[in-house]
């Protein structure tokens, strides 16, 4: 017992002084920084967030990038459901898991890389230019990339994943009998994913969702790396607060406000659709 | 709190400091600035082992904002952004030009930037070399001298690429026929200045293919993106100019907008003699001569030009007459608050539609 007592401490010290030191530490740190000038002076102010409201580029920016993690979230999910259903409940375990491993590595590789691989692909001199060229079907490049698709396609690749493992989860454990059930009863195969299959997954979806949207929500390096002269991203005016006006305070205020209104945005999310925070982690 | 995470941070580079016997100098410069074929020379020269840290000039500002002036024992600031910044966040010591071996830069040069870098009349850097943005343009679709406003010209739309960045905005204000420097001490003046800017570059937009963001983009936009023309770097454009003769920089008509990068000595540099040794190493005419040949950048150095490769001297006399060096608009130093100003104006412009 007493072993064991040490053995929990010797583990979780260092774990919980690396948490402290180099996680909480810095945001409370950059918390207080949030509401002073940039002046330098030693007072408290909001100014720095009344800035955000104040100046249309700011909230409008984040508006335009919310909607758009929205609209990701939702394309990730219709992706990867019938992924998610078809390695869980149509092939074998012994197939799916190498298929998994296939999903996991683009996750090993790191993001700028795998980044910088579709720019690759649909560059203008790109591999599916080049070989549409080369089979005759096109005379121009056509313009797939430095465009709102490309960044689509880069940031749903980057966070799919991500939507994919927590629906085969809670699929995993719906019981095949109750599909044998339902069409045994006469329900048509919609109506069998409808009110079986969906329901039943619902916890992944929402796990998946909110994974998916704060991840791209907060993504620096697709939007920045292949997205066009029009895609400007929140994440992208925080790093200007910080590397071009060294504003950091007011930065650190953008920090918040995308921490503070995205978190809002899920938990309206829950409301709306009438899920629970917790019954995600069932 | 803030001093206490500093604090650890220090003790850590000590220790890794002491276990590491040989003499370091920590440099944090630009892409290209230390060809290899130099610092092996220069560690063989000296003894002192190099680590170099590759950057852009906002980073560097942040970077020594966050360790006040450590971390680093020199660092490559363009000569435009040292003063505001040490006025503001005192990051570098100044410079004892004593050390320096003076006699071999040019001295108009050294003048210029000991003057645009100095707070309380003391200089803070040494210029190490100097190129312009200009226009990189291809030949065969772009006639006679461009101009900056060319980057709106309807004849090229869809053709038209540019860094949207802060030197564009002063490259347009120039092609609008106007001049951002003399308004540098008149910020009302100026924000209106970058105001007109902003609308003419959303009001064309459409025209813009698309915004370059490195040297690597902006090549790619020439070789096989369709870009007729597009803001650009000498160096770049020469290079580009080498691998195709139809490609090449020039010199826009209202002026080419010159800058030089620096050396200059952080607060906290653990090698201050070390870091001395490394500018005079570099700006010996030989070792500046290796530099140039190989990116195709100026060099401070003075006597540097004889060991010049022929095509190096070719790309000045190409993209340069008489009348358009003396022509170049050398950025002063940037005023406290501008950059906000022209952040807020970039952001405009790419959130446009």
């Amino acid at each position: 017992m007493d072993g064991n007592k040490k053995a929990f401490y010797f583990l979780f010290i260092p774990v919980a002084l690396w948490l402290f030191i180099l996680i909480i530490l810095p945001h409370i740190d950059l918390f207080l920084s949030s509401f002073k000038p940039n002046s330098g002076e030693d007072v408290y102010t909001l100014e720095n967030y009344s800035a955000f409201f104040a100046d249309p580029i700011y909230w409008r920016t984040f508006i335009n990038t919310a909607s758009y993690a929205i609209g990701v979230t939702l394309l990730a999910f219709v992706v990867s459901f019938p992924i998610a259903f078809y390695l869980v409940k149509v092939i074998s375990p012994k197939v799916s898991g190498f298929l998994m491993l296939l999903l996991l590595i683009p996750l090993w590789i790191g993001e700028l890389v795998t980044i910088y691989g579709w720019v690759i692909l649909l560059g203008e001199q790109g591999v599916i230019n080049e070989s549409l060229k080369f089979l005759g079907l096109i005379d121009h490049s056509l313009p797939l990339i430095y465009n709102n698709l490309s960044m689509t396609i880069g940031l749903l690749y980057m966070s799919m994943l991500f939507m994919i493992i927590p629906i085969m989860t809670t699929m995993e454990s719906l019981d095949d009998a109750m599909i044998e059930a339902a069409s045994d009863l006469g329900a048509s195969k919609w109506t069998v994913f409808r009110r079986i299959v969906i329901p039943h997954a619902m916890p992944g979806i929402i796990n998946g969702s909110i994974i998916v949207f704060m991840l791209v929500i907060g993504d620096y390096v697709a939007p920045n790396i292949l997205g066009g002269k029009s895609s400007l991203w929140f994440t992208e005016q925080i790093y200007n607060q910080f590397l071009s006006t060294f504003n950091w305070n007011q930065g650190a205020a953008f920090g918040f406000l995308l921490l503070i209104i995205s978190s809002a945005t899920i938990w309206m999310a829950l409301r709306l659709s009438g899920q629970k925070l917790d019954k995600v982690g069932d | 709190m803030k001093r206490k995470i500093l604090l650890g941070a220090a003790a850590l580079m000590m220790t890794s400091g002491v276990l590491m016997a040989q003499e370091t100098l920590r440099l944090i410069t630009w892409k290209g600035y230390v060809p290899a074929e130099l610092k092996a020379k220069f560690e063989k020269e000296t003894g002192i082992k190099l680590k170099i840290t590759y950057s852009n000039n906002e980073e560097m500002i942040a970077k020594l904002r966050a360790t006040r002036g450590g971390g680093f024992d020199l660092a490559q600031p363009s000569q435009d952004r040292i003063s505001f910044v040490q006025k503001k966040f005192p990051i570098y010591q100044p410079i004892d030009y004593a050390k320096v071996n003076t006699a071999q830069l040019i001295p108009s040069m050294l003048e210029a930037v000991k003057k645009n870098s100095a707070v309380d009349g003391k200089g803070y850097a040494v210029p190490m070399c100097y190129g312009t943005t200009g226009l990189v343009v291809n030949k065969k679709e772009v006639e006679g001298k461009p101009d900056w406003s060319d980057l709106w010209n309807p004849k090229y739309a869809g053709k038209i690429s540019y860094r949207l960045k802060r030197p564009l905005l002063i490259g347009a204000a120039f092609g609008m026929g106007k001049d951002p420097f003399a308004l540098y001490g008149d910020k009302a003046a100026y924000q209106a200045l970058i105001e007109e800017v902003t609308k003419k570059l959303i009001e064309t937009k459409k025209m813009v293919k698309n915004y370059w963001t490195s040297g690597d983009t902006q090549k790619a936009n020439m070789t096989n993106g369709g870009v007729a023309i597009e803001s650009g770097w000498d160096g770049i454009g020469w290079q580009l100019h080498k691998a195709n003769a139809d490609i090449d920089f020039v010199a826009p008509k209202s002026g080419a907008l010159g800058w030089i990068d620096t050396y200059a000595i952080p607060k906290k540099s653990k090698n201050i003699e070390g870091a001395y040794k490394f500018i005079n190493f570099m700006l010996k005419p030989e070792n500046a001569a290796v530099f140039t040949n190989k990116e195709g950048y100026g060099t401070a150095s003075a006597g540097a030009e004889k060991f010049y490769k022929a095509e190096i001297k070719d790309n000045f006399a190409r993209s340069f007459s008489k009348a358009d060096i003396d022509n170049i608009k050398w950025h002063p130093p940037v005023p406290a608050g501008f950059e906000e100003i022209e952040s807020k104006a970039l952001e405009r412009i790419k959130a446009a539609n």
